[in-house]
């Protein structure tokens, strides 16, 4: 029989070898899925998986996935610094909306000035808008302990209320016929997030993201803060003894975190999305977190897994109109990616062993 | 003066001339299909699906069809919309308003390609056509039923967004009861969904809850009325699609939208050659709207009536909003024997008088 057993220390090797057989095993089951549903299953993972790196339509496609990974690892990386201290932001969906509201308030309210110092100003506001999100759950915690995990869910549906208010009244476009959604930032250059090299799609979101990748692994490997954030993480009471006060940590991870995502969410809103609308929030928050544990919380595999995230999404895309795959088969092969991710984990704490007799 | 105007080019209806000639037509059409939810919704995406079956069923071997479902309003439309235009789509029907700045502005990337985009009133280039159908017409029709049958006089409205598609069926459908019904009162609960079982469910209970016994959907799902069907005495309306599977329960009839006619039409102009850009608004005249199978559970009497107000607006000879009609702040809009405009339906950002509550601002 086989029993598990808690290793005296982590693995390193399945520490970084958990990614990749995750991918591998999420592939096998995957494409016995498709197999099951008359597809062919080499087919489908290529699509998915090669297509839109070196396929045919793979010069607009390699854009797609830097514009689809930006905003993923933006937030992942915020909420990586949380999670490795142990404060647990699963809100940053909300604060991603506030961020953009926050940022698309200022533009739309000095509508229709040119001027080069817009966008810059947006872009402090809407870091500013997630972060105050942020800082609600943050001082519920450090001064009344409540649970962050709750209320930082909890105002995820605030923020999208707000958003649905945003979009049929305060932000509402005047030129909108009565629609709701506010006016599209495509044609108004002042305050829009234009991509800077098409072809590999990078905008300011993108820059921002890998600009904050490697910000957040030297201050994890370099910097005392990097130090506290860990040690917080791993050894609680050892990061009293230390000096580390936990509030501060509080206050700073959701911070962190909560700027992060607003300013993922202002870099959408000026730039892919083009406008406030109710359903603006395409659920990049939550994915992040998925993100943030496929990349090992750290800053540079987090990198790579927002991008093969991405990559699940557009190539997702182009099975369900190529192959005719439903929409509900792509969102089961994704959620099995985070499933065999969590699953093969274990190994990394624990191994396996033949149990021989009785104990 | 500027809104003036655009409503005015919405409202122009019909045919609004196309900017390049076209050439001769194709011998083969890629047409292809963006759905804002999944076929199984039963509803609204499950119709448009249906109109492109019947596109299949009447050109076979010279149309292909491509669909893709569950697609959200947004950058990832803009996406799909490009990989379909660069995956051959010869005509691309992108059928949610959401879709709207989207689908404009991938049209511009793709000046050969057909973008036909429902219920919008963007047609920034001349290869973006849009179409809706009046389900206004049908609202009156549901309308007269709830005011007849309503036994509480409170009749319920689950409504998605606040936009002028969804307010002129909220209007039809009041006017109608409160003709046939003084006391009827509506109470409207928006979801700000298009579908969402759950949330559908939700809007139903607490409709149900307040004493509403007459439910009417403008979501897409049949969870409304399968909520409907747990409490007896609560009649619904099957909406977008027949919803015939409740037609033993709650359903008493429903409004079907029709696509397939429009799909059809549009693809053939595109093989023979005879396509130009539309702006395409047709009602129960037009077969774009359906009133589905009347039940028992309407008394003869009733149901008659509602048959010939079917019939008098597929004849011309009715219009829901006819004279007098004063906005809920008791200004007048329609004066005696006046009939609303396309323009002013199509920019309604108002209640009727009598509605309590406000639209979400």
């Amino acid at each position: 029989m086989l029993r598990l057993e808690k290793r005296p220390t982590p693995s390193r090797f399945w520490l970084y070898a958990t990614p990749p057989a995750a991918v591998i095993l999420t592939m096998v089951a995957g494409g016995i899925l498709f197999a099951a549903m008359g597809k062919n299953p080499f087919e489908v993972i290529r699509t998915i998986f090669w297509d839109p790196v070196f396929g045919e339509f793979a010069f607009y496609l390699r854009g797609q996935l830097l514009v689809k990974a930006g905003p993923l690892i933006l937030i992942a990386i915020g909420l990586a610094l949380g999670f490795r201290a142990g404060i647990w932001n699963i809100g940053a969906e909300g604060q991603y909306i506030m961020g953009a509201i926050f940022g698309a308030s200022v533009g739309l309210a000095v509508f229709p000035t040119e001027s080069r110092w817009i966008f810059p100003v947006m872009v402090v506001a809407g870091a500013f808008g997630g972060w105050v999100w942020a800082m609600i759950p943050a001082i519920l915690k450090t001064r009344f302990n409540t649970n962050e995990i709750l209320v930082s869910l909890m105002l995820v549906y605030v923020a999208q209320t707000i958003l649905a208010k945003a979009s049929t009244g305060f932000l509402k476009n005047p030129e909108g016929m009565g629609f709701p959604g506010s006016r599209n930032f495509s044609s108004y250059p002042a305050a829009k997030n234009a991509f800077l090299y098409e072809p590999l799609g990078l905008h300011w979101g993108g820059v921002a993201a890998l600009v904050t990748a490697v910000l957040a692994y030297i201050l994890l490997t370099r910097h005392q803060a990097g130090f506290q954030i860990r040690l917080a993480g791993q050894a609680p009471r050892a990061a009293r003894f230390h000096g580390v006060n936990p509030a501060r940590l509080v206050v700073l991870c959701m911070g962190i975190s909560g700027a992060l995502a607003g300013l993922a969410g202002l870099f959408e809103v000026t730039g892919p999305a083009g406008q406030i609308s109710i359903d603006f929030n395409t659920g990049y928050g939550f994915t992040a977190i998925i993100v943030a544990f496929l990349g090992r919380l750290n800053p540079l595999g987090i990198v790579l897994a927002g991008f093969l995230m991405a990559l699940t999404y557009v190539g997702g895309e182009m099975a369900a109109t190529q192959l005719g795959l439903p929409a509900a088969a792509i969102q089961v092969f994704q959620g099995m990616l985070l499933f065999f991710l969590l699953a093969v984990d274990v190994l990394t704490n624990y191994r396996f062993r033949l149990a021989v007799g009785a104990h | 003066m500027k809104r003036r105007n655009l409503l005015a080019t919405a409202a122009m209806g019909v045919l609004l001339a196309s900017g390049g000639a076209l050439a001769q037509g194709m011998d083969k059409v890629k047409a292809c299909f963006v759905y804002v939810g999944p076929i199984g919704d039963g509803g609204w995406t499950f119709q448009h699906h249906d109109g492109a079956m019947q596109v299949k069923a009447a050109y076979g071997d010279k149309v292909e069809i491509q669909y893709q479902e569950s697609v959200p309003e947004g950058a990832d439309a803009e996406r799909v919309l490009t990989q379909m235009a660069l995956g051959g789509c010869n005509i691309i029907f992108t059928t949610s308003f959401g879709y709207m700045d989207a689908t404009n502005a991938v049209a511009a990337k793709f000046p050969d390609v057909k973008f036909e985009h429902a219920t919008g009133f963007k047609r920034e280039h001349p290869n973006v056509s849009t179409y809706n159908a009046r389900f206004y017409e049908g609202r009156a029709i549901q309308g007269h039923i709830a005011g007849k049958m309503t036994k509480s006089n409170k009749i319920g409205y689950i409504a998605s967004f606040p936009i002028p598609e969804v307010i002129m069926g909220i209007n039809s459908y009041y006017l109608h009861a409160k003709k046939v019904n003084p006391d009827v009162q509506l109470s409207v609960v928006w979801a700000f969904t298009w579908f969402d079982p759950a949330k559908e469910a939700d809007s139903a209970k607490a409709l149900i809850d307040q004493g509403v016994d007459v439910i009417a959907a403008h979501t897409d799902s049949t969870a409304p009325l399968a909520e409907a069907a747990k409490v007896e005495g609560v009649i619904g309306f099957g909406q977008a699609s027949d919803m015939a599977a409740y037609k033993d329960g709650p359903r008493v009839t429903s409004i079907i939208d029709n696509w397939g006619p429009y799909y059809v039409k549009r693809v053939g102009a595109l093989l023979d050659g005879t396509y130009e850009q539309i702006d395409a608004w047709e009602g129960i005249a037009g077969g774009e709207v359906l009133i589905g199978e009347i039940t028992d559970k309407v008394p003869a009497d009733v149901k008659a009536e509602a048959e010939a107000m079917r019939d008098a607006i597929a004849a011309g000879t009715y219009h829901p909003f006819t004279g007098p009609i004063n906005k809920q702040d008791g200004s007048p809009w329609l004066a005696e024997g006046e009939t609303a405009s396309d323009g002013d339906l199509l920019g309604m950002n108002f209640y009727v008088e009598g509605i309590v509550g406000d639209i979400p601002k």
